[in-house]
């Protein structure tokens, strides 16, 4: 650990931030299903998904060689350039998290190292074709092959199902989604935490702390397990929201079935090569099951406006890591504007979702004074929904009307542009809120 | 740019195929269950004992499904 340079200490806190941002924003992916169908408590199920990640963490010693998997090339990758990427993305995920739209991480890291390798070295250093075969292709097929794959299963076993006693298999398939949602979580915590060991390996590498082909110290992963873990056990409750209550109702064995094809095919991806996002799959879990029971709904303006998240997530953050680079580009003032705007971005998305609090205990608010309705249909929850959406300010995100979520994205969009843009105005704010580090 | 149509064929295929059949596995295992319940009743009120093939059947429907996420961890521990 000699010879960290205060950029090296940035990087690495950085880092682990992202990590952090990163396991808030994927609690949904194993436990939004969870959560809503009632199999496990909202405490109960981020902490399970926390001890997994954490566990995952320590698991596989592979840890991820290159950060983009090809995407850009990574010869003489400056550290400045680590630390811009790591600013698009971790604002991109506090951004659709405070939106409530689940979409990936890993999107967001690819694309904010997209932006800052062009800002760096030019357009020449990205590997186009790899950009379409790891991340548009994926993000097309992902949903598409976890979707039918949960629309088929959830259609069998209410078929087979249907003669047995609904409320002694409630209990059973319950039982069985906690199995599959501990898979996720476990494949999360293997998955994203080598990214960041990997972040954090070779920003070690590049500032010569490391020798090259190291492999990470154990500092970097336990620190990398545990701002995971954490992030984890917080909950990105916006997102488990949407995930879970949002998209559809999910009845148990729909949350079986969901769960079920969501693990297989995550771990069938990482396996046989193919690499699918986590969020994308799980998101296309979860509506494939609301389309398999008879008289499912799927609420398309939610999964429209997730979809456009996707879309966006790639040049968003590499717009955002673009504009990180040009700053720290300029030299140590320059990064330190950049580590005060990206506290400050933060500060003002964080204080932004005060207004309008998701947390555990309101997480499946619709189903407070109905405990246990299973029964409860799309209709007359939608008819509760639409009335929460009434009375909510808009940025609770996934139960609004289409029109009202349209004018909060470009609301906040704009006060997150006011913020990113090095007008002194906004750096004076973040000045002022760089003296409150909890908010990231 | 070379789309490795083949190993996405082959994720939709395997996704697909052990999604439906673990599904469909873990279903016959708490149907059995809950029909050994019921024969159990049937049982008290003086009918005719069928729990036991329902039992073994789902317990051997839960190995199966257990085994399936034994492999799923050594998949992602290996």
């Amino acid at each position: 650990m000699e010879h960290i340079t205060l950029l090296l200490g940035i990087v690495i806190v950085t880092a682990l931030v992202f990590d952090f941002t990163n396991g808030f924003h994927d609690t949904a992916n194993a436990m939004a299903t969870t959560i809503s169908t009632g199999a496990l408590k909202p405490k109960t199920a981020v902490a399970m998904s926390a001890v997994l990640n954490l566990v995952g963490a320590f698991l596989s010693v592979e840890v991820a060689k290159t950060i983009s998997g090809g995407i850009i090339n990574e010869d003489g990758l400056k550290t400045e350039v680590i630390f811009a990427a790591l600013v698009g993305a971790i604002l991109w995920n506090l951004l659709t998290w405070l939106l409530g739209l689940p979409s990936s991480s890993s999107h967001a890291l690819f694309g904010g190292l997209i932006g800052a390798a062009v800002m760096s070295m030019g357009w020449s250093s990205v590997n186009g074709g790899t950009v379409v075969t790891k991340v548009l292709l994926p993000a097309v097929a992902a949903p598409l092959v976890a979707g039918i794959a949960a629309t088929l299963a959830t259609r069998l076993t209410y078929k087979i199902s249907s003669r047995a006693d609904e409320k002694a298999t409630s209990k059973g398939y319950r039982a069985g989604q906690i199995a599959s949602a501990g898979l996720v979580s476990l494949a999360h915590g293997t998955n994203d935490a080598q990214k960041t060991m990997g972040i954090i390996t070779l920003a070690l590498i590049t500032g010569g702390v490391l020798n090259p082909g190291a492999n990470p110290p154990m500092w970097v992963i336990v620190s990398a397990g545990v701002a995971i873990a954490l992030g984890t056990y917080l909950g990105g409750w916006r997102i488990i929201r949407t995930m879970g209550k949002g998209l559809t109702e999910l009845a148990p064995p729909q949350g079986f079935a969901a769960q079920t094809s969501a693990a297989t095919a995550i771990l069938a991806s990482s396996h046989i090569g193919f690499s699918l996002s986590t969020t994308q799959v799980c998101s296309g879990a979860v509506m494939g099951a609301g389309l398999g029971r008879k008289g499912g709904v799927v609420r398309w303006s939610t999964a429209t406006r997730m979809f456009v998240a996707w879309g966006l997530t790639l040049p968003a953050a590499g717009l955002v890591g673009a504009g990180a680079e040009l700053l720290t580009k300029q030299g140590t003032w320059g990064i330190a504007t950049t580590a005060a705007l990206l506290i400050g971005g933060s500060a003002v998305i964080w204080s932004l979702s005060r207004r309008q609090p998701v947390d555990h205990t309101n997480v499946t608010a619709d189903e407070i004074g109905t405990p246990g309705a299973t029964g409860a249909d799309a209709e007359p929850a939608g008819v509760v929904t639409t009335a929460i959406a009434a009375v909510t300010p808009p940025p609770a995100g996934p139960v609004a009307t289409t029109a009202e979520g349209t004018a909060t994205d470009s609301d906040v969009a704009a006060d997150v542009q006011m913020t990113l843009s090095p007008a002194s105005a906004a750096s004076a704010t973040a000045v002022a809120d760089s003296a409150r580090p909890a908010t990231v | 740019m070379k789309i490795d149509w083949a190993a996405l064929g082959s994720v939709f295929g395997v996704s697909l195929a052990v999604t439906v059949a673990l599904v469909g596995l873990f279903t016959l295992g708490i149907v059995g269950l809950s029909k050994q319940e019921q024969a159990r009743e049937a049982r008290a009120a003086g009918g005719a004992t069928a729990a036991l093939p329902a039992r073994v059947g789902a317990y051997a429907c839960f190995a199966l499904c257990a085994a399936a996420v034994a492999y799923g961890i050594s998949l992602i521990v290996v």
